[in-house]
């Protein structure tokens, strides 16, 4: 299956990759597919995972198509 | 209920006196609306900053801040909601974000108000990026309301 896998903020950073379009296998979970794209990487443990830009389990199973978006803890807001 | 995200500086409260003005908060309905304005610091953690740049995912920050003004629309039954959040590159003293709500009652609009903005700082996709005199520096959390 297709799956759009996207980047934010210091991870885009550190990892040098926006987004990229992988082909991966039917069943892969969200935290394979890390493994998939960054081997040389290690899951952060504050990541934060989303699936067609809604919060999305780790161990969830995407579909052909979808977008999966990996990000640090966010920090917007003030005061 | 309406959510915006700008690239550009905003002035909150000709924006909210506008929005008032238009009548999206059905006037003669409300008694009470609550405020918040958050406004970029010079310092944080003890060392200046001299500008920051918030990054976001487009589409996911709106539906997600959409989403919680539902949630707190059908939790407090308020009339309305806005909610202004900046994006890209800000200055020391520029305004951040606005979150405005309307309601019957003091207590709805007072806690509404308060719930928005939480839920904001800990779900919304925006990150910020410190430009220090040391450097730039991903902000890795927010500090605690």
């Amino acid at each position: 299956m297709r799956i759009e896998v996207r980047f934010f903020a210091g991870l885009r950073e550190r990892l040098g990759i926006a987004e990229r379009e992988v082909s991966v296998p039917e069943g892969t979970s969200i935290r394979q597919l890390w493994s998939l794209v960054v081997p040389e990487e290690p899951l952060p443990d504050n990541v934060l995972a989303a699936r067609n830009m809604e919060y999305v389990d780790l161990s969830s199973i995407p579909c052909d198509g979808d977008e999966i978006a990996f990000f640090p803890p966010v920090t917007g807001g003030a005061g | 209920m309406t959510v915006r995200i700008l690239d550009a500086g905003f002035d909150p409260w000709m924006l909210l006196s506008d929005y008032q003005r238009s009548g999206a908060p059905l006037e003669g309905a409300y008694g009470a609306t609550a405020v918040f304005v958050g406004t970029m610091r010079d310092f944080n953690e003890d060392q200046n900053v001299q500008s920051l740049f918030l990054e976001h995912y487009p589409g996911m920050t709106e539906t997600c801040l959409e989403q919680m003004s539902v949630a707190a629309t059908e939790r407090w039954n308020l009339l309305d909601s806005l909610i202004v959040h900046r994006v890209g590159e800000l200055h020391p003293g520029e305004p951040i974000v606005l979150v405005a709500v309307w309601s019957a009652h003091r207590k709805a609009a007072f806690e509404a108000s308060r719930f928005l903005m939480e839920e904001l700082k800990s779900k919304a996709p925006l990150w910020k990026k410190e430009q220090r005199e040391d450097g730039a520096r991903w902000v890795e959390h927010n500090t605690p309301g």
